[in-house]
């Protein structure tokens, strides 16, 4: 009786080795990276930097662009993408602070503030997942309809006029938790990061070990396959793209709360630094990759290289650059280990 | 009696008529080869089969029972598994997560489910055994072989205990040994009786594996016949039309 498997076919699968899909993890590198330039700064300005205080501050100034991470890593990992999420910052940002402003406590701030954030990423995802129009067009559509809509509502006005609900809406976007500390002492942590944190734990679990997470991955690595084995793909995709939605307006009503008051101009921009976040965390574009770590660490990366700037005596005009050349390095990172991979 | 039973299946897109007039059944255990010319039918044959879209005329009967497929899933319920032409894998998940795309073992925890790792490895492992397949649950389907992402394509359809399996073109993109490898899990399959419509180009594979061959020419059944009482010259004539009908 003949083999059906030939001994060179079975001796030519390697499996990838621990170590090297270890080498191979972008987030590892780039985490690599994060503790290089902690240590560099840290020796060059040892009194501010490592401080709890600039802990407290790097953490509490990434925690926005990470939150709203967890959600664009969703929406890129299916193939994606959002421009939407700094207008939606905005738009949720000031629709909780025109009911605040007008009375109501503030978990109906909040809630309208989140339903904003949904119906906007309801829309979006709709019109791509029924009308199958490319995300990249819908969502800058609907980065200057929610810019332009959080403009009217705001009347043009920064709103800081809170009411009877304000105390609590500030603290939770300004407020901190303190934990207990080896000197006796505390370390001080910003409720938007303590938010990001367990944002960051949730969003993993459900990313590694549930079926909506996996098929996420499936989406965005073959979306015709998904589809034939069942998978309810337009559902799914429109979801992904309220999740977004829900994120940037997480991330707009505790912004509105840390400063005391809500902008319509509010998180201008953000939608670049977020994809930043992600994509040198090692999420690629064209679907199908991407991890919750690496676009929390991607994130860190980029305040960190703000804060060194900043310690160092550079120019912050320079920040932008430094920001745009990780981006080529981790996407240059990326085709290296392609090739690598054969 | 037939395990599937096709009658008069006609299929039209607005003037064009891709089908008409198809009577084919199969029973437990045989292997139907397909054959046609590029644009005969076979595609829109087996998407109909698959639950792709309806017939525009015609029944399908499983068993005798007539079968009404709006979708895929419903063919698929109905105990049709389809080895697509482009295998309809994820590149970045592992054999054993294709496998199990779409119809995951899950544990619960309270209110929330979680993905089985454990059993699924397991069960895909043991697929993979019965296949005679080396193939690895826990690899990349990215990392594989021409062969290897063909058994992961079949072992795919082993999981729901299926009765028919279509196979569209499973030979055309692999090296000359894989298809040896390919014809092999073919057997297997058949072994457990399982009926399989072999699509295919190959005449060498057909006759290899085959029990009847049908041909398809401009839509239309010209010939449905044992493997035994034909020969490659006669489908040959039969599908360019050099023979009318058989």
């Amino acid at each position: 009786m003949s083999s059906s498997v030939e001994i060179s076919d079975v001796t030519r699968i390697r499996e990838q080795s621990w170590f090297g899909s270890i080498l191979a993890n972008q987030a590892l590198w780039v985490t690599v990276a994060v503790a290089l330039i902690c240590i560099a700064t840290a020796i060059d300005q040892p009194d501010s930097f490592a401080t709890k205080n600039n802990f407290y501050n790097i953490t509490r100034n990434f925690a926005a662009i990470g939150i709203i991470a967890m959600g664009m890593t969703a929406v890129i990992i299916t193939g994606g993408i959002d421009l939407s999420v700094g207008s939606v910052m905005a738009l949720s940002a000031i629709i909780a602070a025109r009911l605040l402003e007008s009375g109501f406590d503030w978990y109906v701030g909040v809630a309208g503030g989140l339903v904003a954030g949904l119906v906007v990423g309801a829309v979006n995802g709709s019109l791509i997942a029924h009308l199958k129009l490319p995300p990249f067009v819908v969502t800058l559509g609907m980065l200057s309809i929610a810019r332009s809509l959080a403009i009217v509502a705001s009347e043009n006005r920064v709103i800081y006029q809170f009411g009877d609900g304000g105390e609590t809406f500030k603290w939770l976007g300004g407020g901190r938790i303190e934990l207990p500390w080896i000197d006796g002492d505390v370390l001080p942590l910003s409720n938007m990061f303590v938010v990001l944190i367990v944002m960051a734990l949730i969003m993993s679990i459900v990313l590694k070990t549930t079926s909506w997470g996996r098929y996420l991955f499936a989406i965005g690595g073959n979306e015709q396959a998904a589809r034939l084995t069942g998978i309810p793909v337009d559902r799914i995709k429109i979801q992904v793209y309220m999740l977004a939605g829900l994120t940037a307006a997480i991330a707009g009503i505790l912004s509105a709360g840390y400063g005391g008051s809500a902008s319509n101009g509010m998180g201008k921009t953000y939608e670049l630094y977020v994809i930043a976040a992600t994509v040198i965390g090692g999420a690629n574009l064209m679907g199908g990759q991407g991890s919750i770590y690496g676009a929390f660490i991607g994130a860190a990366l980029i305040f960190l290289i703000r804060n060194s700037l900043i310690m160092f005596g550079v120019d912050a005009n320079w920040y932008d650059l430094f920001v745009g050349l990780f981006i080529i390095l981790a996407v240059l990172l990326e085709r290296l280990r392609g090739r690598t991979r054969g | 009696m037939a395990v599937l039973e096709l009658t008069g299946i006609a299929k039209h897109f607005g003037a064009i008529e891709a089908l008409r007039g198809v009577d084919l059944s199969l029973e437990d255990g045989e292997v139907l080869g397909l054959m046609g010319d590029n644009g005969a039918g076979k595609s829109t044959l087996v998407k109909i089969i698959a639950g792709n879209f309806p017939p525009s005329a015609g029944q399908i009967r499983i068993d005798g029972e007539a079968m009404h497929f709006h979708k895929p899933v419903d063919a698929r319920e109905a105990g049709i598994e389809v080895v697509y032409q482009d295998l309809a894998l994820c590149d970045n998940l592992s054999a054993a997560a294709n496998i199990f795309l779409g119809r995951e073992f899950k544990r619960s925890f309270g209110f929330l489910r979680f993905l089985d790792f454990g059993r699924m490895y397991q069960r895909a492992g043991e697929l993979f055994e019965e296949l005679q397949s080396e193939t690895r649950p826990r690899d990349l389907v990215r990392q594989m072989s021409g062969g290897q992402r063909q058994a992961v394509a079949i072992a795919r359809t082993r999981l729901s205990e299926p009765r028919i399996v279509l196979m569209d073109e499973p030979t055309a993109a692999i090296s000359v040994r894989q298809v040896a490898q390919v014809l092999d899990l073919i057997r297997r399959l058949r072994d457990q009786g399982i009926a399989i419509i072999l699509i295919s180009h190959r005449m060498p594979d057909v006759f290899a594996v085959c029990d009847h061959v049908a041909v398809l020419r401009r839509g239309s059944l010209v010939a449905d016949k044992s493997v035994a009482d034909t020969s490659p010259e006669e489908v040959t004539g039969l599908i360019t039309g050099a023979i009318a009908s058989a």
